[in-house]
């Protein structure tokens, strides 16, 4: 229809986000999701101290270790975040709009003067701000542990990478939280939409990357082995797995925190002429080398959120 | 007066089902409206296309003025909706619940925290106020849903269903706040299916049926549009051939039987000729009553006049 809403879209937006944020964080999903991630994070960062101290005599980005040192049996802390913070985006939004479906209140408060645009974006800026609250303060948790048990101050540069860090974990959250946001608006069932968004990303972690690894000789084809035809294929297959969000924050955590990663893709030994092997790529070249994947998991958000919005806009108040 | 509620050829379509079909009504201001319907009728999209919560598939609406597709939000800062089966925030307060309300209304400042004093006041929910929602009964619930509504001072209050689930004392109760917002000034339409309950409170009551306004008006006058005539006499007897001395009967102008008991309904109170008729006959006469038409009354009569499922 060609005609103009009156209003701004955003008109009740501020109150959403408070009640959402609000409720968020006295939940008690949230303190178990809380007391989780600290527990992790205390773990790792004491398994990965034990592990640096043993072995890294001297190391320019000691600190930047301490998030990527795994001690068997525990994993990195890279590692845990990368399994719990998709779990911890959807545990804030799988019920989102469902659940005011469930307890009636969607018909209620809608019938306020506010468009659905400000309840949709309300939630999600709010489970945005509640992701972003527990990841600055595990970040807090693992500085402050760095610190204190190596006696060490972290550089500029540690801390500006592991902020990026942190920044990219949020936008791969942001991705889970728009997926869990879409499915409570598609199913009735909070049930149901939390399987189905544990199921999406289950998909992507497990089997994409066998999927990818099936159809990328489907698509280049190797007939006679040539180098260049390894090489398409290994694109081809790069290409696939990066449609995973989780591809894409592996790689911006990997250049991110791994200063001496040069290149995301395959390399060709005629690219590493002049080369010193191990020596780290400055702060702003890594982030360039990221910033498709940046704006890779950003697009991805966008998307679901979008999706999102279209079911939610067309959906049916009356229960 | 003005004109709170027009609806012109207003209709609502999913798919092959039609749920409000070429709907005109028209609600003055200051008036009780009842809207009556079996469930599934039309009431509900017909209150959620005046709320803009639903875009009809052809017609027009207007809402104190303003064109709910296009101006939902002038509607929606100026109506009270009370949803048929309305929920609260469990684990937040019944004030917490308000102040919700209220900041998305964008109702803000000093003057807040006084308003929603008022209205839980108002409802007689100052003691519970502060009590988490789950503690509160289905009928606080209602009546905080009604508070709810109040809060925003609204023109026009649209309530869906709302005794729906009450024990009779508090739908009793909740019928007499409605009645008092009527009192008010307040335009209240009002939706049901229990009719005998709307009859108390509303000025005008409009039969609602597959999607169709079939009968609008006061509850005498829908009385003398659809049961013919205004008195209706029970009587209950044994004897011979009295049907036909009963029909025969002056002023008559409809008599059912169902064994025993006749039915007549006529143009004045004819239950001294029916009883001189029956004796006449021979007949025992073993009960006889006159009865004020009401509106459950109305509606039954008149949905077996129109048959079920031609629209079908």
């Amino acid at each position: 229809m060609a005609t103009r809403r009156e209003g701004s879209a955003f008109a009740g937006l501020g109150p959403v986000f408070l009640k959402e944020f609000a409720d968020q964080l006295s939940g008690a999903r949230m303190r178990l999701l809380e007391l989780l991630i600290v527990l992790t994070a205390a773990g790792t960062i004491y398994a990965a101290i034990q592990t640096i101290k043993s072995t890294v005599g001297e190391d320019v980005f000691l600190f930047l270790r301490l998030f990527t040192t795994a001690k068997d049996p525990l994993p990195s802390f890279v590692a845990f975040a990368g399994f719990l913070v998709p779990l911890l985006a959807i545990a804030l939004g799988f019920d989102a709009v469902n659940g005011e479906h469930q307890r009636r209140t969607l018909g209620r408060v809608l019938a306020q003067p506010i468009y659905r645009d400000a309840l949709l974006f309300g939630k999600y800026l709010a489970g945005l701000a509640t992701l972003a609250l527990v990841l600055l303060a595990t970040w807090l948790l693992i500085t402050g542990l760095g610190i204190l048990l190596t006696g060490l101050a972290p550089s500029g540069e540690e801390v500006a990478r592991s902020l990026l860090y942190l920044a990219a974990t949020l936008a791969y959250g942001g991705v889970w939280l728009a997926v869990a946001l879409f499915f409570s608006t598609v199913f009735k069932s909070p049930t149901t939409s939390a399987l189905a968004a544990i199921g999406l990303w289950l998909f992507f972690t497990v089997f994409w990357g066998m999927i990818a690894g099936l159809l990328a000789p489907l698509l280049s084809p190797v007939h006679y082995g040539f180098p260049e035809e390894l090489y398409r294929r290994a694109q081809t297959e790069l290409m696939l797995a990066r449609v995973a969000p989780n591809t894409l924050y592996a790689e911006a955590t990997l250049a991110l925190l791994r200063p001496e990663v040069r290149s995301l893709g395959p390399v060709l030994p005629a690219q590493l002429e002049g080369m010193v092997l191990g020596t780290p790529l400055p702060l702003g070249q890594s982030l360039l080398l990221v910033w498709p994947q940046f704006a890779g998991l950003v697009a991805a958000s966008v998307l679901f959120f979008t999706l999102a919005y279209v079911v939610f806009q067309r959906a049916e108040i009356r229960a | 007066m003005m004109t709170a509620i027009e609806t012109q050829a207003l209709s609502k379509r999913y798919g092959d089902l039609i749920a409000v079909d070429g709907l005109d009504l028209r609600v003055e201001e200051g008036e009780v409206f009842g809207l009556l319907g079996p469930n599934g009728s039309g009431k509900t999209t017909t209150i959620l296309m005046l709320l803009g919560l639903t875009e009809p598939t052809s017609g027009r609406a207007r809402v104190l003025g303003y064109d709910p597709v296009r101006e939902p939000l002038s509607v929606k800062r100026r109506v009270g909706y009370l949803p048929d089966t309305v929920g609260f925030y469990d684990e937040l307060s019944g004030r917490e619940n308000l102040r919700y309300t209220a900041a998305l209304c964008g109702l803000r400042g000093r003057g807040v925290e006084t308003r929603i004093e008022e209205a839980l006041a108002s409802m007689g929910l100052t003691d519970a106020a502060d009590r988490p929602v789950r503690t509160y009964s289905r009928g606080m619930k209602q009546r905080l849903g009604l508070a709810d509504v109040l809060l925003k001072e609204p023109q026009l209050v649209i309530l869906d269903e709302p005794t729906l689930g009450l024990d009779p004392q508090a739908a009793h109760e909740f019928l007499g706040l409605i009645r008092s917002l009527g009192d008010r000034g307040l335009t209240v339409l009002l939706s049901s299916h229990l009719l005998h309950q709307v009859q108390t409170v509303t000025d005008r009551v409009g039969l609602f049926r597959k999607g169709r306004m079939a009968l609008v008006g006061s509850v005498p006058e829908l009385a003398r549009q659809v049961l013919g005539g205004a008195y209706r006499v029970h009587l209950e007897a044994e004897g011979e051939d009295l049907e036909s001395a009963l029909a025969g009967l002056p002023g008559v102008r409809r008599l059912r039987r169902d064994g025993a008991r006749y039915l007549l309904e006529a143009e004045r109170d004819l239950r001294d000729d029916a009883a001189r008729a029956v004796v006449q006959r021979g007949g025992r006469l073993l009960r006889l009553d006159l009865e004020e038409p009401d509106l459950d009354e109305v509606y039954r009569a008149y949905f077996e006049e129109v048959p079920h499922g031609d629209a079908a």
